[in-house]
């Protein structure tokens, strides 16, 4: 076996990592922002709000129900033919977001839920608002608590943006494959992909470790529990 | 004028009626003591009091703001009300100064420099001014129950209702939320509390109201319903919970 690496790929295939920490953050930071609406919409909204829990529900089930790279495939190859056209980078955004957003809609959910119920209560004993409680109480706990699923979600989408080169994006997996197709090194490039994307893993679960402990709060969370 | 005016609360939990027509009345400076067995529905009514828990029908008045109005501003007159809960609730995010000191801050609308100052006289005035950047965990229970009240004295209620707030406390530990009940007590507080423990009933109650089954039996001075209940049943239930509690004396 013979296993050649040339320099000269790593600052295309750094440009293409560029991209793929672009999509990441920015679809991340996004399905965050509608992840929590939506948990919000499922856990609270009740009586006169309740159209709003069906349809936030109605969202949930069908983008964890199919497929992410069917959804890619919807947005990218699928709108145009209803006149909407994005770029392969807008098009993977699209997409990403929200699938991710359903996810951690759940997961925001989940933490909502174990934030305990004498919190809301207690809140509400003093005179706060149900909106000013959600706020200053239980959210607080709650963001503590996502941060292990949440952790888990970002390598997770950081991993399945690879799935984006699908539609000509360049991200690092599309221009490692871009360039194995001219020189016919694939094994090298995708061993090379591979690392690249293990070390950025392996940095994003220190660095959300590191967060998680900086906001620990004694008694909050499995982490602080015994505290 | 009383402070407070229940009238014929009623509450029903699917096909259990655990509030059949309870009336009472407190009057300014008054510490009322109820007492009752296990399922009786003493914190239900605590909690039908500010509003916590809907009653299903009766009216109650704080002074002559009817809190079951329609129209009632009901976090208004919540914040007027302070509760204290068996297990604390305190905000387990917060440190004990921002437990106390959020309701002044979001409810009260204080600026952060008066809110802080009335913070941190009211965990002066439980003894806890040394703890005010120790979060929840980090405090014993006799402790968090204290920087309970210290927040909802922060509000600078017109009643608090004290929700059996002893019973999850180490028996070294309720000392000394009872003292800081019975300074409070002194000071003209006025308070209704649910509790077993009988000797806080006997030298600090005005009344005692003794309920069972959502209703109440009897009420009266601590004197009249230990020496002489006019109800069997409330003379039954007095020696058993100080047998039980101790302090039978
Ligand atoms: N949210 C609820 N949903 C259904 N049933 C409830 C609820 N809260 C209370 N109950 C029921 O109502 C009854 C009265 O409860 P409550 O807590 O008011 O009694 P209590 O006198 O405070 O008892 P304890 O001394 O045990 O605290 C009990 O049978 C209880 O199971
Ligand atoms: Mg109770």
């Amino acid at each position: 076996m013979n296993l050649v690496f040339d320099w000269a790929w790593l600052p295309q295939l750094g440009r293409g990592l560029v991209l793929t920490v672009e999509l990441t953050a920015a679809c991340m930071a996004l399905g965050a922002l509608g992840g929590l609406v939506l948990a919000l919409l499922r856990v609270y909204a009740r009586g006169w709000l309740s159209p709003l829990y069906a349809l936030a529900s109605a969202y949930v089930h069908l983008f964890r129900g199919t497929p992410l790279l069917v959804q890619l495939m919807i947005v990218h190859f699928g709108l145009p033919n209803v006149g909407i056209v994005f770029t392969p980078f807008v098009s993977g955004l699209v997409a990403m977001a929200l699938n991710t957003a359903a996810y951690q809609a759940e997961y925001f959910r989940g933490a909502i839920q174990s934030v305990k119920a004498g919190q809301m209560m207690a809140a509400r004993s003093v005179g706060l608002t149900r909106l000013q409680a959600i706020r200053h109480v239980i959210i607080p706990q709650a963001l503590r608590l996502v941060i292990p699923p949440w952790s888990n979600e970002l390598i997770y989408m950081l991993k399945y943006s690879s799935i984006v080169y699908m539609v000509g994006a360049a991200d690092l997996m599309g221009v490692g494959r871009t360039i194995a197709a001219k020189n016919f090194r694939f094994l090298e490039l995708f061993l090379v992909v591979a690392a690249i994307y293990l070390a950025v893993v392996l940095l994003l679960t220190l660095t959300m470790r590191w967060v998680e402990k900086r906001l620990r709060v004694p008694g909050l969370g499995t982490s602080g529990r015994g505290a | 004028m009383p402070l407070l005016r229940v009238e014929d609360l009623h509450k029903r939990y699917g096909t259990e009626e655990v509030l059949r027509g309870v009336s009472l009345t407190v009057v300014k400076g008054e510490t009322k003591v109820v007492i009752g067995p296990s399922g009786t529905g003493k914190s239900t009514l605590l909690r039908c009091i500010n509003r916590l828990t809907e009653p299903d029908r009766g009216r109650v008045w704080l002074g002559d703001t009817e809190v079951t109005g329609k129209g009632t501003n009901l976090n208004r007159i919540r914040s007027q009300i302070g509760f204290v809960f068996q297990d604390f609730n305190l905000f387990t995010h917060l440190t004990a100064l921002d437990n106390v000191r959020l309701g002044p801050l979001r409810v009260k609308g204080l600026g952060k420099k008066e809110a802080t100052e009335r913070a941190m006289a009211e965990l002066a005035r439980v003894g806890l001014a040394d703890k005010a950047g120790a979060y929840p965990a980090e405090l014993s229970g006799g402790q968090q129950q204290r920087v309970s009240i210290a927040r909802a004295l922060a509000m600078d209620p017109q009643l608090i209702l004290f929700d059996e707030p002893t019973s999850a406390l180490d028996p070294e530990l309720i000392g000394e939320v009872l003292g800081v009940m019975v300074k409070l007590a002194e000071e003209g507080m006025t308070m209704i509390v649910v509790t077993h423990e009988m000797g806080f009933a006997r030298s600090v109650a005005d009344e005692i109201v003794f309920m069972e089954r959502g209703v109440i039996v009897e009420q009266g001075s601590p004197e009249k319903m230990f020496r002489s209940p006019e109800v069997a049943r409330t003379g039954d239930f007095l020696r058993k919970i100080s047998e039980l509690y101790g302090d039978a004396a």
